[in-house]
């Protein structure tokens, strides 16, 4: 599904390398987990995945079932399936949810040469979505983000990726300023969406998301590396020890992780 | 050389207002204060960032009529339409202007009804303080038509003024008044290109407890060049309400001056101005003049201007509070978005306050595309096109809240949606 290979990544304006060579391939059906430590590159991969402006990839790739990523805008990573739940979602006054939503499932049937929904099919499946994630008519309404509490609008990246059926998704701190239920909420619409053609690369601080979403595979990031890659084991590893012991396995100081 | 050919276009200009039948004395005293106040150059403090060239010359600049395929404007809604034609008055086209609880006149056709002469040029003459407004004397002198409209209940829909632009050099001077009585309320809809060049006033007087609602349409012709006034006055308890979509036209200039003098009342103003230099030059000027003369008062100034390839934006807003006129609330806010490097935006805010128990704030900024939000659409799918259109949907969405009916809100909302799609990349 996703293949990543010896990336690169610097900034755009700064001569600063962040991610120094990924690998990374994740399988069709497969949940893959990344944990590291924070500024270790976690966000930069999502980002340098689904077409952020700003970073100068040197060298490697990234595929997405065979399609070059990189080349690619972000409107046609998305349209070819890719969805990126941000770590911190945007705020857009003045443009509702709803025209939000539609416009966005809209954009993705046209570049699929599909039909546009219809206002009426397109209020029944939202209504159906939102129910399930515990978001009311009133958030639907409201602008883009404003005014959303952290955990709704994690919920409202969730509730977006379940319209759209991306077929790889990236999860980028989801579980961040959820309380337990929310997280709950959130780990059933992630569980819900699992299939053998879906797969899942879920970043997260913490075990107890992986406690929802069981990970097939699980991945340490440190210094714009994975360092290390195993079983969900490894994370309840890390939730015990911390990351003190791998990074020096692998020769990185705590300051450059 | 003849003495014509001797004169300034200022000069010549004034040779040549004439003054139509009815409204005499007020047409002569506005020609007076007209003489004595000069037709403005760009050395005045309110005109260096607008060049009144093209309002002052003889003639105006040829302009070719725009032919639009969109759907009409407000063509949904219920109201009494009446046109101009390049400025003259189209009977055939109109409704009839009767409707209950509003009394409608024409300017041309009036002769000197009592209501009627005690407003004319009489708004337009108090705001000629402390600014001169020197093209809004010379419409009160020199008007050749306009609605005269007396409201005195709720009216039963909305007053909706058409004006179309159909020969290449017409020249048209309007004249409106609105009288709203103790109670009685209104909206009063404008749109169309009204001619060439086209210069035109509104004197609203608001008694108290009255409310009145003002969207108005302008540009939609490339080419066309406006000088436009407000001037109302606003009494206790009532409403003010007036929105202003702007989009094309070479040069327009939005004066309003409000004169709040009774306590508890409420006067918003706002606009929304869209600009592509691309499809010809697009220069526009709101030019806000506010001034508190009671207790308990708000006003609000919301103005936006979305600007491309070498469009320009000016704003000049001033709240003036006069000693007394506690618990003021007064807000302004002008904003402008740059969809690119050559375009301008110049804003001059000012306050004034003589009151000590008052609440005033302004700001005004100059902005681009916001990179985040443009991201977080293009990641969700959507294309930089539509993002962008998105984005300065919702960089406007403020201006437009201020419209209190839905109904005109989305008319406002979809002929946004239709420029943007015509001017996209
Ligand atoms: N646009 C940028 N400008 C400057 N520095 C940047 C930029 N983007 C990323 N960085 C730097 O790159 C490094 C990696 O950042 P990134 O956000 O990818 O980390 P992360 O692993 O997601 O961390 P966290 O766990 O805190 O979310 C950090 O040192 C960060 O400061
Ligand atoms: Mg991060």
């Amino acid at each position: 599904m996703l293949e990543i290979k010896n990336l690169h990544v610097k900034l755009e304006e700064e001569d600063k390398q962040i991610l120094k060579g990924v690998n990374l391939t994740v399988e069709a059906g497969k949940v893959h987990a990344i944990m590291g430590p924070n500024g270790s590159g976690k966000s930069t991969l999502s980002y340098v995945l689904s077409g952020r402006d700003g970073y100068e990839v040197t060298e490697g790739e990234a595929e997405l079932d065979g399609m070059d990523l990189l080349e690619a805008e972000p409107e046609e990573r998305a349209a070819a399936g890719l969805f990126l739940a941000f770590q911190y979602p945007v705020e857009i006054p003045g443009v509702g949810n709803m025209t939000f939503l539609r416009t966005a499932l809209n954009a993705q049937r046209k570049a699929r040469g599909e039909e546009e929904i219809s206002a009426g099919d397109f209020l029944k499946l939202v209504r159906e979505k939102a129910k399930s994630l515990k978001i009311d008519a009133d958030m639907l309404k409201r602008p883009v983000n404003v005014g959303f509490s952290g955990g709704e609008k994690k919920r409202n990246e969730i509730l977006q990726m379940a319209l759209l059926e991306p077929k790889m998704c990236i999860l980028d701190e989801t579980d961040s300023g959820l309380d337990v239920d929310a997280m709950r909420l959130v780990a059933e619409g992630v569980n819900a969406l699992r299939d053998e053609k879906r797969s899942f690369l879920v970043i997260t601080h913490y075990q107890r998301l992986l406690d929802h979403i069981k990970p097939d595979v699980v991945h340490i990031m440190a210094d714009g590396r994975i360092i290390e890659t195993g079983g969900p084991e490894l994370a309840l590893e890390v939730e015990k020890n911390g990351y003190a012991d791998l990074l020096a396995k692998h020769g990185i100081s705590e300051v450059m992780a | 050389m003849s003495a014509v050919e001797k004169m300034t276009p200022a000069e010549a200009r004034l040779a040549r207002v004439t003054l139509p039948e009815g409204f005499g004395p007020q047409r002569r005293a506005a020609l007076e204060r007209l003489t004595a106040m000069g037709l403005p150059g760009r050395r005045d403090e309110y005109w260096r960032w607008t060049n009144p060239t093209d309002f002052i010359a003889p003639e105006p600049v040829a302009a070719a009529p725009f032919v639009d395929d969109e759907p009409e404007l407000f063509g949904e809604i219920d109201r009494l339409k009446i046109v101009f034609r390049d400025g003259v008055f189209d009977a055939e086209a109109s409704d009839d202007l009767t409707m209950s609880g509003v009394e409608i006149l024409r300017l041309a056709e009036a002769g000197d009804v009592n209501w009627a002469s005690s407003l004319y040029g009489t708004l337009e003459a108090n705001g000629q303080k402390p600014v001169v407004r020197p093209f809004a004397a010379l419409n009160t002198a020199s008007a050749t038509d306009g609605v005269l409209i007396r409201v005195t209940g709720k009216a039963e829909k909305p007053v909706s003024l058409i004006y179309t632009h159909e020969s290449e050099a017409s020249d048209p001077i309007l004249h409106h008044l609105v009288k709203l009585e103790e109670g009685a309320e209104i909206t009063v809809l404008e749109n169309g290109p009204a001619g060439a060049r086209f210069n035109k006033l509104m004197e609203v007087d608001v008694a108290k407890g009255a409310r009145f609602h003002h969207i108005r349409v302008q540009g939609r012709d490339h080419e066309l060049r406006a000088v436009t006034g407000i001037f109302a006055r606003v009494a206790e308890e009532s409403l003010f309400k007036s929105f202003t979509l702007t989009s094309n036209g070479v040069l327009t200039r939005n004066e309003c001056v409000i004169d709040i003098v009774g306590d508890d009342a409420n006067a918003h103003v706002a606009g929304a101005a869209l600009g592509d230099g691309k499809t010809g030059a697009f220069h526009h000027d709101d030019t806000i003049f506010i001034t508190h003369d009671a207790e308990r008062c708000e006003s609000r100034q919301v103005f936006k201007k979305v600007l491309k390839n070498g469009a320009q934006g000016v704003f000049q807003g001033k709240i003036l509070v006069k000693p007394g006129a506690q618990k003021t609330d007064g807000y302004q806010i002008s904003q402008s978005l740059l969809l690119d490097e050559d375009s301008q935006f110049l804003a001059k805010p000012e306050l004034e306050i003589y009151a000590d128990d008052v609440q005033c704030s302004h700001g005004s900024t100059t902005g681009a595309i916001d990179e985040t939000a443009l991201f977080y659409l293009r990641s969700r799918g959507v294309p930089v096109e539509e993002a962008t259109a998105l984005l300065v949907l919702s960089f406007v969405a403020d201006a437009i809240e201020e419209i209190e009916e839905e109904r005109f809100r989305d008319a406002i909302l979809t002929r946004l949606e239709g420029w943007l799609s015509r001017h996209r990349g």
